[in-house]
């Protein structure tokens, strides 16, 4: 786990649901094979209406054409991110793309457990509405131990607090289930035991 | 204190006698379902994690049934098929539901149902976010990712949170043009896609418990889309006439106790009901029938797990027996049981099939279909600006395909009857 977190802001607004972070067309593509995956960066975010994508103005992709990876680490949401289908391809999507952090004021379910679980990024929620004041291209740092994300805009910058990750910050910081599952002594500690 | 029934069976498959809301436990594992598109993925961190050479801890409960893209030319989809073939057989797994073969069975959810693997008391994860509607069956059943079932298929363990309970109570008797689909649409209408998001949607009363099985189930499938961890209707003799029709393996029927807490609590009068549907783009954009009447549809789609049952085609049938349909109409039956009923049972004489090819629907194979977009064969996917009334359950833009298509959300009657007209149109029309 990295203790800070730096990176541009990509603005999204609230109900971001799995077909719009990755349309059902393209879950064909194997998560397992290096060079299939990247797929999954080109496309991530693609389903997002252009009104919506990258606020407050809208219209700016998140991966530029022919790219794999996006400019921005750090997605700002709003309410209910993530919501819809489990498929996992989601939050793979976003860190395919580079995506360190997914900062929002609610998660989905689903979705906030698979990016713990699989050690994708790190889901913060926001006891505040940032979308409103974060613009898509703002320079971000989130200091993790804090537990506080900072703006960075022209001679002044503004602190916000994260909620504490809470039960889950065990999970993220062995990286994911299986290394926590290892730790606890849940399952065998070295990968090859079978 | 008492506990709902989600926190009995949770207890009951944990170390411990008593869970409250909030607890985070291991439970264990009944059943696993994956399907084509999460399957290779599963598989995939499975062999990294636990070895090339490992095994899954036990053949007898993982299933496997591929569904969602099924009758495409696209390779990538078809490749991924041709890895859960090679993992069922790797494993010798006794319920995989192979394409292509007799065993073919389409849409994973009404599959379990009917293949027995549903069972009053038990656990069930998915990697599909609808495996909600198993809840059904009185049982645990929930969507998952593929690190989650990867674990499982290692281990026949997970950790979960345990949920707070919301509960919904329907007394009194439902109006005849009313089906589950309004009523689940009602809901997620009144508390909005986040609604119930970390909690369970028990569901009560007499007008709940006089639905089938399959309208129980659409009304389980949907709670994924007020944001639900899994949905629960207790198991009655009707449950268990239905389960044991399937199965022979044993259950056990958990009841909520009487002191049981739940975080929300709402009764709602079933007379009162009346036929809606979910404006585009968001499943809890509600709106009655009659307010939204007369609205222009280029396509009427009747299909997928929450309605593309034998039950809602039956609805549909009744409507457009003997009628021409005004728009395209697509008809897909969830699952092959549910094909071969379209060919053998009748409405006043006419089977099923007969019914819709003489109204002018055009008939798909049992699978998802356009419920989710899909590769851009997929039958009856929208391309273009199409305007769209659906049995389905999710209207987020592009999930039936083009980002452009507005797809309202309804009841089979609602879908038949705006087939017939070309414009939505309410099933009181046809129904008196
Ligand atoms: S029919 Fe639709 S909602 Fe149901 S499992 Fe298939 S894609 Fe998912």
């Amino acid at each position: 786990m990295e203790d800070i977190i730096e990176g541009t802001a990509y603005v999204l607004g609230d109900d971001v649901d799995t077909d719009q972070i990755i349309p059902a067309e393209h879950l064909v593509y194997s998560l397992s094979d290096p060079e299939e995956r990247k797929n999954y960066g080109k496309y991530a975010l693609s389903g997002v209406p252009v009104d919506g994508a990258g606020l407050p103005d809208g219209g700016k992709n998140f991966v530029n054409e022919g790219r794999f990876e996006s400019d921005h680490k750090i997605i700002i949401g709003g309410k209910n991110f993530g919501c819809g289908s489990s498929r996992e391809h989601a939050p793979a999507c976003l860190k395919i793309a580079g995506i360190k952090a997914v900062v929002a004021e609610s998660f989905a379910r689903i979705f906030y457990r698979n990016s713990v679980d699989g050690g994708f990024f790190i889901p913060f929620e926001t006891p505040a509405q940032m979308i409103k004041d974060i613009r898509t291209g703002d320079r971000l740092t989130i200091d993790v131990a804090k537990g506080e994300l900072t703006q960075h805009s022209e001679g002044s910058s503004k602190t916000w607090p994260l909620k504490p990750l809470g039960e889950v910050s065990e999970i993220i910081k062995a990286g994911n289930i299986f290394e926590y599952a290892r730790k606890a002594g849940l399952i065998p500690s070295a990968k090859s035991a079978g | 204190m008492g506990m709902t029934l989600t926190e009995k069976i949770l207890a009951d498959h944990s170390d411990q006698d008593t869970v409250v809301p909030g607890d985070n436990i291991w439970i264990d594992v009944d059943v696993l379902m994956t399907h084509d598109v999460c399957g290779p993925g599963t598989i995939g961190i499975f062999k990294e994690q636990f070895g090339a050479e490992s095994k899954v801890w036990d053949k007898e409960k993982v299933v496997i049934i591929p569904d969602h893209y099924i009758f495409t030319s696209d390779t990538h989809a078809n490749r991924n098929i041709d890895i859960l073939r090679a993992f069922a057989k790797e494993q010798s797994l006794p319920y995989y539901y192979d394409v292509g073969t007799k065993d073919y069975k389409g849409v994973c959810h009404l599959a379990l149902a009917q293949e027995g693997h549903n069972r009053p008391g038990e656990v069930l994860f998915g990697t599909d976010s609808h495996t909600c509607t198993s809840g059904a069956f009185g049982m645990f059943a929930t969507g998952i990712g593929n690190t989650d079932a990867a674990f499982i298929l290692g281990t026949g363990k997970l950790w979960v949170k345990v949920p707070e309970s919301m509960r919904f109570e329907f007394t009194g008797e439902f109006p005849p043009y009313i089906m589950a689909k309004d009523i689940i649409l009602q809901v997620i209408g009144d508390i909005g896609v986040a609604g119930a998001t970390y909690r369970a949607m028990e569901w009560a009363g007499d007008a709940i418990m006089n639905f089938s099985m399959e309208e129980r189930m659409t009304l389980c499938n949907m709670a994924i889309e007020a944001g639900g961890k899994n949905a629960l209707i207790p198991a009655d003799e009707k449950t268990e006439e239905y389960v044991k029709q399937r199965t022979d393996k044993p259950y056990k029927i958990h009841r909520a106790d009487a002191d049981a807490k739940y975080c929300f609590n709402k009764t709602y009068n079933a007379s009162e009901m009346e036929p809606v549907v979910a404006k585009p783009h968001s499943p809890d954009n509600k709106a009655k029938v009659s307010e939204v009447a007369g609205t222009k549809i280029d396509r009427s789609y009747i299909g997928s797990c929450t309605g593309g049952k034998f039950t809602d085609f039956l609805a549909a049938a009744k409507l457009l027996k003997g009628k021409k349909v005004a728009v395209d109409t697509f008809i897909v039956p969830a699952t092959t049981e549910v094909e071969k009923d379209l060919h053998e049972k009748k409405w006043e004489g006419e089977t099923l099939i007969d019914i819709f090819k003489n109204a002018g629907a055009t008939i798909g194979e049992p699978s998802c279909a356009a419920c989710l977009g899909g590769p851009k064969d997929t039958f009856g996917r929208t391309h273009g600006t199409e305007v769209v009334i659906s049995t389905t359950n999710r209207n987020f833009p592009g999930r039936m395909g083009s980002k452009q298509s507005e797809v309202y959300l309804a009841s089979p009657y609602t879908a038949a009857a705006s087939a017939i007209t070309g414009k939505i149109t309410d099933p009181r029309e046809f129904i008196k």
